[in-house]
């Protein structure tokens, strides 16, 4: 199943990607080389068999629920784009 | 045409752990700003969740209570989107396996009526942090406080047919999540929140209409407004001959008015699938039963209790077993006084009036149960009357202390003593000659209204203190003779 | 005292006992490698940040911990860290522009088990933008040469870490493996390389591509060695949920097992078409060498290995899309000039902080995973997953050890791959199969073709990492391939 450069362009938005409209041609064709590829599963006969999500089987641990972290503002706002008191500033944002 | 409405909700519940969901950050509300956001709430590169037992053991608490299945095994899976407010650019929820399947609340109507409405599941995940838009030179800012905080979005079926059982469903989640001690309950810091689905079909018809989800409403009083307001907005639109479209809307308590969110005009793909960095949860039987065993006496079992043992109305009973500090407080009032009916009149009526008036919850209430437990008892014992009692209520309101001290300072004492009070029915009775005359003159259908006449000067003159039983006996015998 | 010019040939092991020999100083080795570093360096670009200052703080703190009385192997010992792992006030930038600036605020658990071990950091390693890729050629801070070759690809992800170790700039390094990037690399470089059970190694710190494959582990030049380090990196840890919770084995006191009696598996799939036919025969030469030591041997069949590459390309990517989510230009990297608004903050941030391959795949990751088509990708893939991790289990009945080659091919010419990317996916043939199971692995030196390094690949059930170490080393005490150096380094 061939992507179309408009269904390119609906999944570059989901994933928030720029696109620059001259690499489309090539970005379509090069996902669609990768998904061919990938339809080489569907020859594959897995009726009955169960999706392995994880390699170990294996369960959940849980947390005590205790408060173990303090305020580090400071150090983790270091590494930001834009703050101001204490705030990570980004454009509007419209509800 | 008759219309009828079908609405379903979901309500998010704050789940009142001491830390969050999947990190140590402590839950507290009103930190300043990222204070409370420790390395996984801000989805800093590298860092993983690992899930909170409380939280697990506060859903279990809550599927025992609505008499749901436990999954024996639930899976984490990551709602994609992108959103400020949402830091790994996923929210980490539940989606094909909730930890609580399908149960069932009953809610009590004003009109005494039980209606059972089912629940379709419940699922534990993240809050996102907030937004903030005050003026940042054109910017939004974020706080990330409230990122990663447990939730529990409660979805319930399209059981429900008014903004009325809407309030009282929501109403019946508030005093239940309260009595598990799950959730604070506080809707005006978003600890419980609610989204609405609203839709409109004619009566009759099996076919639900197009619904509109009202989000993120929070407090009773806008339920009722925003779920009238979005029906008629709806019926108004199809007689108009318009249709209703699938769409998330605001409400707006200054306007009254709902209106179409901007930002999710567009369709929304969120790419659930299972978080690789949680496992299943599994949830042993073992562990059900312990919940279960600590599970306190819950609103439902609370009223048939109240209504079997003290022979309350289904109404009454349900007003009275709504927050388990109102059913604590009742309780009081009847371990020391005896009289349920007499206890249950004066909560829900003065009490509740006062409560009111001063906008305080009955915890911070100014008169203890057994203050008024104890004017009961002279109620009871004819120390007072039933109007004095509320002078009385009053004085204990303003801190004067119990009922006893009040009656005794005040002089409050009922006259019993029946010599007195024949002495001060002669003297109304020489004061009132003429109304005297004319009431022996009367017939007995006019006497009745005319007698009350009577009563009225007599207990003005006794300054409330007389027993009205009295009083009305020898009234009688001396107007008759 | 050695000779300062000399310090660079000594594998982990030698270091550790010149050191508790007082043979040198961990300082003295420290200055020496990285005097090393700043001229080999430069034609092999393998390291993206280099910090000399913390790595002379860290080997004078060690000398201290030595003269206090302390021993332990890695007590003094230089490593390096593939980029990924977080590193606390050093530069973390996972090989991409979109983490050009981001200087980490914590450590990784692999990195603070290693430095409270001793050893000593002098740097991040060059990698695969976000470890995607098998010939290094994806990062944003340039390719990375192969020492055997400089100008062909050292393997990927974990390029930076077989570059250096391979070109002897230091003994071992941290590396990580998704689809084959510890063992790859190893392969091309000639050297061995260990990638664990999944969850024996802590994954908090180490930036995820996809986390229900990603397993960190080490690249060095002996067995012995990835057995010194692996010790030091495994563990439980209480902050990743899919950690094991079980001791972790003593890889060095098994590490002189006698190979009597033990059951090699040879799968049929991995000696079929697409194999280099000289590659073939180093590997079967492996074979006849492991048979002399008491081996056995015996043909088995992995039938599913040929559906790896397409369920792979389908589960890596989309947890790939959704774990890149966070690089949104908002709490942490890179952020494009001047946002008209929200949508284009999102979206210029990461079209302009990515490079082309993750992008790829966060695309193929995004549409694998939206409406409409979860069930005949995503699932299916996980479906094929169980089908492949059955094979193992199976196999593992009859056999305690599989052995095949690590690549179908020699390490390649810069650039040759680059027009078509699914050529490059091919490469993963062998490898990815031990990551969608979750089974350890390990690559070897296998010999020469061309003065090109050969990998052989062991797989072993979960948990036994011990095998495959004392098989390799059981190896390396017959064999020399480990020992010889490139030219000119």
């Amino acid at each position: 199943m061939a992507l179309e450069r408009s269904e390119v362009e609906k999944i570059a938005h989901l994933a928030r990607l720029g696109l620059n409209e001259a690499d489309l041609p090539r970005t379509t064709e090069t996902l669609n080389t990768i998904l061919g590829l990938i339809d080489r599963m569907q020859a594959v006969d897995t009726d009955g068999i169960e999706p392995l999500a994880h390699p170990l089987e294996t369960t959940q641990r849980l947390r005590a629920d205790r408060v173990t972290e303090t305020n580090r503002r400071e150090a983790y706002q270091a590494v930001a784009p834009a703050v101001q008191d204490g705030l990570y500033l980004v454009p509007k944002v419209i509800e | 045409m008759q219309w009828e409405t079908v609405i379903g909700l979901e309500i998010h519940a704050q789940l009142s752990t001491q830390s969050k969901i999947f990190s140590g950050s402590a839950t507290t509300f009103g930190a300043e700003p990222n204070t409370q956001a420790s390395l996984v709430d801000l989805g800093m590169p590298g860092t993983l969740p690992v899930l909170n037992a409380e939280a697990v053991r506060m859903a279990c608490k809550f599927g025992l209570a609505i008499d749901a299945e436990i999954a024996e095994k639930n899976v984490f899976a990551r709602k994609n989107y992108f959103y400020p407010d949402l830091p790994k650019g996923y929210q980490t929820s539940q989606m094909d396996h909730p930890i609580v399947g399908k149960g069932h609340l009953d809610i009590t109507l004003e009109d005494g009526t039980t209606r059972r409405i089912g629940i379709t599941r419940a699922h534990l995940e993240e809050d996102a942090g907030k937004s903030l838009h005050e003026d940042f030179h054109g910017m939004s800012g974020i706080d990330l406080n409230r990122a990663g905080t447990p939730l529990l979005e409660i979805v319930s079926e399209p059981d429900i047919r008014s903004a009325k059982e809407a309030v009282a469903y929501v109403k019946a989640i508030h005093a239940l999540v309260r009595y598990l001690g799950i959730c604070d309950g506080n809707m005006a810091e978003g600890s419980l929140r609610c989204d609405c689905n609203v839709s409109v079909r004619p009566k009759g018809q099996e076919a639900f209409g197009t619904r509109a989800e009202i989000k993120n409403v929070n407090s009773f009083r806008f339920i009722e407004k925003a779920i009238n307001h979005e029906v008629r907005r709806q019926i108004e639109l199809i007689e108009d001959g318009g249709t209703v479209v699938q769409e998330t809307r605001l409400y707006d308590p200054n306007t009254d008015q709902t209106k179409a969110m901007r930002s999710k005009e567009e369709a929304n793909d969120y790419r659930y699938f299972p978080c690789p960095d949680l496992l299943p949860v599994v949830i042993e039987q073992s562990f059900l039963d312990e919940v279960r065993a600590s599970l306190p006496e819950l609103p439902g079992q609370k009223r048939e209790r109240f209504e079997r043992e003290f022979g309350l109305s289904t109404y009454d009973a349900s007003v009275l077993s709504a927050s388990r500090e109102m059913a604590d407080y009742f309780e009081q009032v009847n371990a020391t006084c005896s009289d349920a009916k007499l206890a249950a009149n004066w909560v829900m009526g003065e009490l509740s009036s006062l409560l009111n008036k001063e906008g305080l919850d009955i915890e911070q209430s100014p008169v203890s149960a057994e203050q008024l437990g104890g004017m009961i008892l002279r109620i009871k014992d004819n120390t007072i009357s039933g109007k004095i009692a509320k002078m009385v209520f009053e004085a204990m309101a303003a801190g004067e202390g119990s009922a006893d001290a009040i009656i005794e300072k005040k002089g409050l004492k009922q006259v019993t003593d029946a010599g007195a009070i024949e002495k001060m029915l002669d003297e109304v009775l020489a004061a009132n000659a003429e109304q005297v005359e004319q009431y022996r003159a009367s017939d007995e259908a006019k006497r009745g209204k005319m007698f009350g006449f009577f009563v009225g000067q007599a207990m003005k003159a006794s300054k409330g203190k007389a027993n009205p039983g009295q009083v009305n006996e020898l009234l009688k015998k001396k107007l008759e003779g | 005292m050695m000779d300062a010019s000399d310090m660079h040939q000594l594998t982990l092991t030698q270091i550790a006992r010149g050191l508790a020999d007082k043979a040198f100083s961990a300082e003295e080795l420290t200055h020496a490698l990285l005097a090393r570093i700043e001229r080999l360096d430069p034609q092999l670009n393998s390291f993206i940040t280099l910090t000399p200052e913390q790595a002379l703080a860290q080997a004078r703190a060690a000398d201290a911990r030595r003269a206090d009385g302390e021993t332990g192997a890695l007590l003094g010992a230089p490593i390096a860290h593939k980029d990924l792992f977080c590193t606390e006030g050093v530069l973390t930038t996972c090989g991409s522009k979109i983490l050009h600036n981001f200087v980490s605020p914590y450590d990784a658990t692999v990195v603070e088990q290693l430095a409270s071990a001793g050893a000593v950091s002098l740097g991040k390693l060059n990698m695969d933008e976000f470890a995607m890729g098998s010939a290094n050629e994806s990062s944003h801070y340039g390719p990375v040469k192969n020492p055997w070759d400089l100008t062909r690809v050292p393997g990927g992800s974990s390029g930076g870490s077989a570059a250096a170790v391979a070109a002897r700039l230091i003994p071992a390094a941290t590396g990580t493996d998704t689809g084959g990037s510890i063992r790859q690399p190893a392969a091309l470089t000639g050297l061995t390389g260990i990638k664990p059970t999944y969850g024996r190694v802590s994954r908090w710190g180490m930036i995820a591509y996809a986390s229900s494959l990603d397993q960190g582990g080490p690249l060095a030049r002996t067995a012995e060695d990835c057995a010194l380090m692996l010790g030091a990196m495994a563990g439980f840890d209480p902050k990743d949920s899919t950690s094991v919770d079980q001791p972790v084995d003593d890889y060095l006191a098994t590490l002189n097992k006698p190979l009597t009696g033990l059951r090699i598996g040879l799968p049929k799939e991995y000696f079929g078409e697409g194999l280099d036919g000289a590659i073939a025969e180093k590997v079967l030469a492996v074979v006849e060498e492991l048979k002399t030591l008491g081996a056995t041997i015996k043909d088995i069949s992995l039938p599913n290995m040929q559906h790896a590459i397409p369920a792979y390309y389908v589960i890596a990517p989309a947890e790939a899309s959704s774990n890149l989510s966070r690089f949104d230009g908002v709490r942490f990297g890179y952020r494009c000039e001047n946002p008209a608004d929200l949508t284009d903050l999102y979206k210029r941030s990461r079209a302009e902080g990515f490079g082309d391959e993750v992008k790829r795949r966060i695309m193929v990751g995004t549409y694998a995973l939206s409406a409409g088509y979860y069930d005949a990708y995503y699932l299916k893939a996980q479906r094929i997953r169980r089908l492949i991790k059955s094979d193992f289990v199976s196999a593992f009945e009859e056999v305690d050890l599989i052995l095949g080659p690590t690549t179908p091919n020699l390490a390649w010419k810069l650039g040759e791959k680059n027009a078509d990317p699914v050529s490059a996916y091919l490469e993963d043939i062998y490898t990815i199969t031990a990551n969608l199971a979750g089974i350890p692995g390990l690559s070897m030196p296998a010999g020469f073709i061309d003065g090109l390094p050969v990998g052989v690949q062991l797989l072993a059930p979960y948990f036994q990492e011990g095998r495959l170490l004392n098989v390799a080393h059981q190896y390396q005490q017959v064999t020399d391939w480990h020992l010889r150096a490139p030219a000119g380094f």
